[in-house]
């Protein structure tokens, strides 16, 4: 889900080259960096005649950003949970004529209803996943099953945290107990305490980086995303992906369409192509992430079907969904310079 | 007077590309928006002076200054050697100096981080020879190290650039008046190398000040810069008042150390680069 710096650039460039397209029938998406096998994209040209304008972006927040602003159009838009909550909220996204999308009903029920749409009115659910540790058996012999794993000295230098504020707070609240969500001063105070007492543990804050490091054996532990952990463990059978006891972050990242879209309907045949449980299984195949549809599940390979990381039991995990973090980035981005800012 | 015209695509793209850019960062610096109302402001600025940000810029301050002083201290020799006239080999070092330019520079900090991991190339030739795995990355000295790798051509080009414009007859005529090779050097070629030594200092300076990548990559974001400190602001926090705050202060500050550099006029002379 969380891409990398690197895109970043390749974004800012590509943003030079996206004005003025002078044809019609088109769709412009804004999805995540490698979030999508691009070969559906061909695939619904084909089908459709309607040219698909592709653009990714590496966080939630950048792609706000660029949108909310009004200075770029797009037509479909795939952000997480808390940032659809947002731009609901700052009426930035149109409602979905969901009689349009036939392939709404391959959604499980499990991610209807959910509380940043609660009506199903704004959204379409892409991909889901949680938030996890995942270590190396062959560095690592007991069972890791908790946060606190991660401020274990036996493994100084031997940890890459997520370097992303908020990733990492949320980490230091569910070991403390507390709510993610927390607007507590003193909760996120003692958040900030136990992750600068981290710090001498931590070998690296990586980005996406960290998962080809993973597993060359370069750190024991690490942050990662289910998704993320599926491709490693796939690269290294000796990694494991635990989600930890405490509770972690639940996902879910859905296809919106912004208010100022020029090509409504084509957004939505788009919607309804990701949808299908064929295209919806080959994006999942290549992107490592969880489909919502179990039609498409039953599609994907059996290793991937029957993944304990892909899929856990939703009712087993102590899991929270993030809310919209708005009024708290100042204190994340301030918690965070002064993690960074203390000595190793 | 027609050639006067020739100008005008060149102060249209300052203008657009330049001009318009540094004035919408002026304004997103002293404004914020209450209740949808955009009004003046000097918040981002304030907000800046306090202990926590004031030791990030002098963290960066400090590690933009060890990495010009070591590029200055390598590239000088190098420069004079290359202007010799006993040594023939003279283009072929500037070709393998420009040629990694050629790439692209973020590729060539992730080669580097390939090579130095502790479970990378280097540390497995150690190994291999029976000798312990040594930590090289994610530490204050592998970001410095990356950002003289990467800066260093911008010291030595200007450096040599202004030496061969040196008059070998002023040289030849300080030995017939007495000079020796350390009085000429002192008196004659080192002031007059002057300006490129100041242009290699400033275009090293600035960009070991302002970078965010090498940061990440190599000091495995151990460490916070200046620079990492703007990004986030741009494409986390979504506080673009304090980003542009944060931009503002830095320029700030490389203006005030290029005024203070080019105090010495001999700048306005030949050999630099700007």
């Amino acid at each position: 889900m969380k891409k990398c710096s690197i895109l970043l650039l390749g974004v800012m460039f590509s943003l030079a080259g996206c004005s003025g397209e002078a044809n019609n029938n088109v769709v412009k998406v804004y999805n995540w960096g490698d979030y999508i096998d691009e070969s559906t994209n061909r695939m619904f040209e084909e089908e459709t005649g309607i040219k698909v304008i592709y653009e990714v972006f590496p966080t939630n927040e950048e792609m706000y950003a660029k949108v909310s602003n009004g200075n770029a159009t797009y037509d479909v838009l795939i952000p997480s949970d808390y940032m659809i909550e947002k731009m609901i909220n700052e009426e930035l996204l149109t409602k979905i004529d969901m009689t349009k999308i036939q392939n709404y009903q391959e959604i499980d029920d499990d991610f209807k209803n959910l509380p940043y749409d609660i009506n199903n009115e704004y959204s379409v659910p892409y991909t889901w996943g949680t938030m996890g540790i995942v270590y190396n058996t062959s560095m690592i012999d007991e069972e890791i099953d908790e946060w606190a794993d991660m401020w274990n000295p036996k493994y100084e230098n031997q940890i890459f945290m997520y370097d992303s504020e908020r990733d990492a707070i949320m980490v230091a609240l569910k070991k403390l107990g507390y709510s993610m969500n927390t607007k507590d001063p003193s909760q996120l105070e003692q958040a900030k305490q136990e992750l600068i007492a981290q710090k001498p543990l931590v070998l690296a804050y990586v980005g996406d980086e960290g998962k080809g490091k993973m597993e060359n054996g370069e750190a024991a532990m690490m942050l990662a995303w289910a998704g993320d952990a599926e491709l490693m463990i796939g690269n290294n059978p000796d990694l494991k992906y635990v989600i930890p006891k405490e509770g972690t972050n639940y996902f879910v990242d859905a296809m919106v369409i912004p208010k100022n879209s020029e090509n409504y309907d084509n957004a939505l045949k788009y919607i309804d192509f990701m949808c299908r449980p064929d295209i919806a299984a080959l994006n999942m195949e290549y992107i490592g992430y969880s489909t919502p549809s179990s039609a498409a599940r039953e599609l994907l390979p059996d290793e991937m079907k029957n993944s304990e990381v892909a899929y856990p039991d939703l009712d087993l995990i102590n899991k929270e969904m993030f809310t919209d973090p708005s009024s708290m980035l100042e204190t994340y981005s301030r918690i965070w310079t002064e993690v960074k800012a203390a000595s190793k | 007077m027609n050639r006067k015209y020739l100008i005008t695509p060149y102060a249209l793209w300052s203008f657009i590309f330049v001009i318009v850019p540094l004035f919408l960062l002026v304004i997103y610096s002293f404004v914020k928006t209450v209740d949808g109302q955009v009004i003046f402001s000097l918040e981002s600025y304030t907000k800046f002076f306090d202990p926590l940000y004031i030791d990030v810029l002098l963290r960066s301050l400090r590690l933009a200054f060890i990495t010009t002083i070591i590029c200055f201290i390598m590239a000088y020799p190098l420069a004079m050697i290359l202007n010799s006239r006993e040594f023939s080999n003279k283009t072929m070092i500037l070709i393998l100096i420009i040629l990694p330019m050629w790439m692209n520079s973020l590729m060539r900090t992730y080669a580097w981080m390939i090579l130095l991991e502790n479970k990378g190339v280097i540390n497995n030739i150690l190994n291999f020879f029976g000798l312990p795995t040594k930590q090289f990355l994610y530490s204050e000295g592998s970001i410095i190290f990356g950002m003289i790798y990467n800066f260093f051509p911008f010291m030595i080009l200007p450096i040599y650039t202004s030496l061969t414009k040196i008059d070998n007859h002023l040289i030849e005529a300080s030995y017939d008046l007495g000079a020796n090779k350390i009085l000429t050097f002192r008196k004659i070629i080192f002031p007059l190398s002057f300006p490129g030594v100041i242009t290699g200092v400033i275009m090293v300076f600035m960009p070991s000040l302002t970078t965010f990548m090498i940061t990440r990559l190599l000091g495995g974001g151990q460490v916070i810069l200046i620079g990492n400190m703007i990004e986030e602001q741009f494409t986390r926090t979504n506080n673009w008042g304090f980003g542009s705050a944060l931009s503002m202060i830095l320029m700030g500050i490389i203006l005030v150390s290029i005024m203070f550099f080019s105090k010495n006029e001999t700048l306005a002379k030949g050999g630099s680069l700007i």
